[in-house]
């Protein structure tokens, strides 16, 4: 059973100070599964996201990724940290996508896809551009090899954006709110490029506010507030028959 | 024919005509500057015609070998020190950021000395390095030197300048190169890091090339104040730039103020220089950013939008001769 989880997280908690962001949250993925993180802002949706890959330490609890514990070394049932080199070796199998693209603006789309693959996986250079290019073709994007993140539009820069992460080939993808900095009339295309993603079998977790696409795409949804998973499930299930009323109120807001 | 959508192709066209207006004028600037103009020539002038400006002695000194050659080390000076403080400022900003505590301190440390004391006390400071320690010895603890120097030997008037401009200019500098890294968004940082790359590729390959857009400005203007700065080197004693060569002539042949203006002519020639490379390396560096698309851009006619809704009202009554008639 274990082989099989891609996340696999056990009472995980995370503070900032004295505010205690997560308060165990325990929850698993499967591979190939798709699963949405909803609830409102500050439910610690986003901080959860960013300790699978690290970007948080977690303070109590247990996180692993494909059976490999995050962030530490367990020996002798003493919890070692990763030394910066060995946490970013666990980093490059996981892809993330931010809210706000964050693409390299001094790199071209194509530079901004071949940077991690030829520094981090040393892929020699015409190999990193054939993929990259392979990889903007799939988003509809081959002409836009030499843009500037500058003179792309919001749901160009996040499509490049994520091809980006998958120029890594990760075995899980992290999306934060990818669609929630963008126009309305851009939400479109992001939103098809994940379908797709998710279509190909790709293990994911979409951090989102679009309950079309959690109860399209999504195998299961996990609604979070106040730092637990308050309610999860089959997102249609969840999404027309919430169980609790905080999920209750939160969905009558949102949809 | 007339709708309230403006037709494609921008605002340069109004119902597909030509907008012919008059420009604004501006009569008190126009004024302000013949005064200016004025007084300008009348000094010009003046300073053409005052003896004490000796300009025949400028001219027969201001390509004379010895103050060319001045010049010629001054370049060196700046240029050498500046390429060494400007190593030393990245290293010490990247110090002073990184996570690492030793590290931290060491840059803090550094900056306090070096900021903290007036460069030519710094540069008499090296001039006397030789009686401070008069050996180097290069080795390990408790065993016999590998290399023994006379440090009088070692390093001459000349290299103890640059040490000393640039040791106490990387203090700068990493100021300078610290305020560009702290611009740069920290979403930048993340997508690197969650990319795998580790801290120092991240810095190199991310987030420096970002900030130099930052910092360029002004280390443009640090380099040209180090440029005036060598003037000081004096101090170590170094007597073969070009402000201290000018001094000395000049306290030879009593015409102190040609040779002031000499010296004060090739500086300027320096800088005048230094700007234009500043200029396209700022180009280099702007690359993504200032870049926006053409569509994207503010243009400096958006003086004349108002005008527009005018030309709107009538677009016939426009004479050729680009001013506004009255209504026919």
């Amino acid at each position: 059973m274990n082989d099989v989880l891609m996340v696999d997280a056990d009472r995980v908690s995370k503070s900032f100070g004295s505010n205690q962001v997560l308060k165990g949250i325990s929850l698993t993925v499967k591979r190939g599964e798709v699963m949405c993180l909803v609830g409102p802002s500050g439910s610690g949706k986003s901080t959860f996201l960013r300790c699978i890959n690290h970007l948080e330490t977690v303070d109590a609890g247990r996180l692993r990724v494909d059976g490999i514990l995050v962030g530490y070394r367990e020996k002798d049932q003493i919890l070692h940290e990763l030394k910066p080199r060995e946490a970013a070796l666990q980093r490059r199998d996981i892809g993330m996508v931010f809210q706000r693209f964050n693409l390299f603006p001094h790199m071209t789309a194509l530079e901004n896809i071949i940077e991690a693959p030829m520094r981090v996986k040393k892929t020699s250079k015409a190999k990193a551009v054939e993929r990259a290019r392979e990889l903007l073709a799939r988003i509809g994007l081959a002409d836009k090899a030499d843009s500037y993140p500058a003179h792309l539009s919001g749901g160009q820069q996040q499509r490049v954006a994520i091809a980006r992460a998958l120029a890594m080939d990760p075995k899980l993808m992290l999306f934060d709110e990818p669609t929630s900095a963008l126009d309305p009339e851009l939400v479109g295309e992001v939103l098809d490029a994940m379908k797709k993603l998710a279509q190909e079998g790709m293990t994911m977790i979409v951090v989102t506010h679009e309950m079309g696409f959690a109860r399209e795409v999504a195998d299961s949804l996990v609604f979070m507030d106040g730092g637990v998973v308050v309610e999860s499930g089959d997102p249609r299930q969840v999404l027309t028959n919430p169980q609790h009323e905080r999920t209750r109120s939160f969905l009558s807001k949102v949809l | 024919m007339r709708s309230s959508v403006p037709p494609p192709g921008g605002s340069e066209l109004s119902n597909g005509r030509a907008i012919k207006a008059v420009r604004l004028r501006h009569p008190v600037r126009n004024i302000f500057a013949a005064i200016i103009v004025v007084f300008v020539v009348a000094f010009v002038y003046d300073a053409a015609l005052r003896p004490a400006f000796n300009w025949p002695a400028v001219g027969k000194y201001i390509f004379d070998r010895r103050i060319s050659e001045a010049a010629v080390n001054t370049l060196q000076l700046t240029v050498y020190s500046m390429v060494i403080a400007i190593a030393l400022g990245v290293v010490l900003a990247v110090m002073r950021l990184s996570p690492n505590p030793v590290f931290k301190s060491i840059s803090w440390f550094y900056l306090w000395i070096f900021r903290g004391t007036p460069v030519y006390v710094q540069l008499t400071f090296w001039g006397l390095l030789s009686v401070i320690y008069p050996m180097i010895n290069l080795g390990l603890p408790f065993l016999n030197p590998f290399i023994t120097l006379p440090t009088g030997d070692a390093l001459n008037v000349f290299q103890l300048a640059i040490i000393g401009l640039a040791l106490n200019e990387a203090a700068y500098l990493a100021e300078i190169v610290r305020a560009g890294i702290l611009s740069v968004d920290r979403g930048q940082d993340e997508a690197s890091t969650a990319l795998g790359m580790t801290w120092a590729q991240t810095m190199w390959r991310i987030i420096i090339p970002q900030s130099m857009r930052v910092i360029i400005p002004p280390i443009g203007n640090e380099v040209i104040s180090m440029l005036k700065t060598t003037s000081l080197v004096t101090a170590v004693p170094y007597s073969f730039d070009l402000f201290t060569r000018s001094r000395d002539i000049s306290a030879e042949t009593f015409n102190t103020i040609p040779l002031f203006l000499v010296a004060s002519l090739w500086y300027l020639a320096f800088t005048s220089i230094l700007m234009i490379g500043q200029y396209f390396l700022e180009k280099r560096f702007a690359r993504g950013v200032g870049a926006a698309p053409p569509e994207k851009r503010i243009t400096i006619t958006t003086g004349i939008v108002p005008v527009v809704g005018a030309a709107e009202e009538d677009p016939e009554a426009q004479p050729s001769d680009g001013r506004r008639g009255g209504t026919p």
